[in-house]
């Protein structure tokens, strides 16, 4: 399957301040592609290059094969999407928001089938009320259901979680999933939560101040298995050095103010428990991460696993 | 295109404050036809002081004066300087609007191009400035005619009065009409213009009203230094030039040549100035937004 994004050094600034710094990567067909970082790190500028809502300063975007700048027309009117906060005609109700951004899709839409996509987000009971009185979750829905009424082939979400409540995200993860695996089709989606998209994308990148840190298949990039496991010791006991001693010293990330980082598996977190209490090392506590959050904020961050804590007391 | 256009119109149209305007001009042309109804001899009267305390004319005469044509005239004298701001409440909104709500990036991420975009955006406010003038029209021209009747016409200029048989008269009026429509269509284009570049729409109705006003204050000064150097650039110099189609020849013995019009070439230079302030505003919002990021 070839790529259906392929962007080549792009570069992007306002003034002085460098949003985009030579980003490249490829989005392949069918893909769930997932594109994390912080808050400010340049994902929506790059979204918004792609498209063609900012002018790139340098660097290439194809979509589909195709150059963006020379084919945008036929590009766009197979793409859906949503950038930042899905703002829509708050005096149009739902179903007048979605027929009127399927005809500027160059899409025809039956009034039954704008029906069955507001039924896909949950809206169809209020399709024709005013977009004015649905609650923020509900725009967010209304937003998606527009990216996706002219049946696009690529669709690009910007948080797309943004705003939903616990049941609300839940819909939407299994929403991008229906449209990846079941419908075959090519996804990005960003986010600065990195728990949202390992759960959905099938490979990721993760950018930082404009500039790519790490991109590959979720797989390749971490093992989902693996735990932080913090061990909080009494101060002046000599738990550190015990521990250095022991089997476990491969598995120490980090020691700092009491507290020792091991990196271990999930299915052995018991029986390290076990060999740790059996030591006498004065534990306090213990506490498990999962350790692709902790990898995304050191990677993003410069975060250590010593600055979070919720510590399960004995 | 056509569809975009009609997308344009109906979010337009759908706004309830599209409707502010044709209510204000409903207002004002009612309460016009009320107080002109009911005391249109002291109105007259007072036209007649102001002209020359020579005329002695019967009552009977000043009636005949009050009739739908001169009210729609005394109309159109007062709106069409309000009216400036009323156009400029749809077209700065046009594109500052949808940026300020959001819906400007939504719009431009859909196989629209932005001159197509542009292009329609102005077509729909050019049509809601028509639609306004329809609706002044309607009232201020065949509602006076229903309620006042109809009968010769005269206009009241500093130097003079202009006489035109009835029969001489609608037509004028569509002239008039077709006239400010290009007019406001220019105040438009400049709010059109500002619009592009804010991301709120009170700053560009704000922008577009102060250099109306502005304009127009140094279109009516008698300053001999401006009258040939500034003034006859000013497009707010031209919106007034309707008023020659109610400015009619005379023969040798002093008699109203019908059908005539004093000074059409007059007309026709200020139209084409118009249309050049349109052609540039409206290129140059274009241009801008063509290349414009949109961050909104």
């Amino acid at each position: 399957m070839g790529d259906v994004i392929k962007v080549s050094n792009l570069t992007k600034n306002f003034g002085k301040i460098k949003a985009v710094t030579e980003l490249s990567f490829n989005v392949r067909q069918g893909q769930v592609y997932g594109f994390l970082g912080q808050n400010g790190a340049g994902k929506s500028t790059t979204m918004r290059m792609l498209l063609t809502l900012i002018r790139p300063d340098s660097g290439d975007i194809e979509i589909f094969g195709q150059n963006l700048n020379r084919h945008r027309k036929s590009i766009l009117r197979n793409t859906g999407a949503i950038i930042e906060k899905p703002d829509l005609y708050k005096y149009l109700s739902g179903i007048e928001n979605l027929r009127l951004f399927a005809t500027m899709s160059g899409a025809r839409v039956s009034e039954k089938k704008l029906m069955e996509q507001l039924e896909q987000v949950g809206l169809a009971e209020r399709a024709h009320s005013k977009v004015k009185t649905y609650s923020q979750g509900m725009k967010q829905r209304l937003g998606i259901a527009t990216a996706l009424v002219h049946d696009p082939d690529l669709v690009i979400l910007d948080e797309p979680t943004n705003g939903l409540d616990p049941q609300g995200i839940a819909d939407i993860r299994k929403l991008i999933l229906h449209l990846g695996r079941e419908k075959n089709k090519t996804l990005l989606i960003s986010s600065h939560l990195l728990s949202e998209v390992e759960q959905v994308a099938d490979a990721m990148l993760i950018i930082d101040k404009g500039k790519k840190l790490v991109e590959g298949k979720v797989e390749d990039l971490f093992d989902p298995s693996e735990t932080i496991l913090e061990l909080r010791i009494e101060e002046g006991l000599t738990g550190l050095e015990k521990i250095k001693n022991s089997s476990l010293d491969a598995m120490i990330q980090e020691s700092r103010n009491n507290s020792i980082f091991l990196k271990v598996h999930q299915k052995d977190v018991k029986e390290i428990l076990e060999t740790v209490l059996k030591m006498d090392i004065g534990l306090i506590s213990f506490n498990t991460k999962h350790s692709l959050e902790d990898y995304f904020l050191k990677l993003t961050s410069g975060y250590s696993y010593a600055e979070t804590s919720s510590n399960r007391t004995f | 295109m056509l569809k975009l256009l009609r997308i344009e119109l109906f979010k337009i149209f759908k706004r309830p404050r599209t409707y502010i305007a044709f209510g204000a001009i409903a207002a004002i042309v009612i309460l016009i036809q009320v107080a002109l109804k009911y005391d249109g001899k002291s109105y007259v009267d007072l036209l007649l002081n102001n002209l020359s305390d020579s005329f002695e004319l019967s009552d009977e005469y000043k009636n005949k004066l009050l009739n739908g044509y001169l009210i729609c005239f005394v109309i159109l004298n007062t709106l069409l300087i309000q009216m400036p701001l009323l156009v400029a409440l749809i077209a700065g909104d046009s594109i500052a609007g949808e940026a300020n709500m959001g819906t400007l990036r939504l719009s431009m991420s859909r196989p629209v191009s932005r001159t197509q975009y542009m292009t329609v955006k102005f077509l729909a406010s050019v049509i809601y400035t028509l639609a306004l003038l329809v609706w002044m029209a309607m009232l201020a021209l065949f509602g006076s005619m229903l309620i006042f009747g109809t009968n010769d016409m005269v206009v009241f200029r500093s130097d003079g009065i202009e006489q035109m048989r009835h029969f001489d008269v609608l037509w004028r009026y569509f002239a008039a009409f077709g006239y400010a429509a290009v007019a406001l269509t220019t105040v438009a284009a400049l709010a059109f213009l500002l619009s592009v570049f804010a991301e709120n729409s009170i700053g560009p109705i704000i922008a577009t009203m102060s250099i109306v006003i502005v304009f127009t204050i140094l279109s009516e000064m008698n300053i001999p230094l401006y009258d040939n150097t500034i003034k006859p650039y000013l497009f707010t110099s031209h919106m007034v030039a309707w008023k020659g189609f109610f400015y009619v020849k005379a023969d040798a013995m002093g008699t109203t040549i019908n059908g005539s019009i004093e000074n059409l070439p007059a007309i026709l230079k200020s139209l084409s100035i118009l249309f050049i302030y349109i052609i540039i505003f409206f290129g140059t919002a274009v241009c801008v937004f063509r290349k414009k990021d949109i961050l909104t």
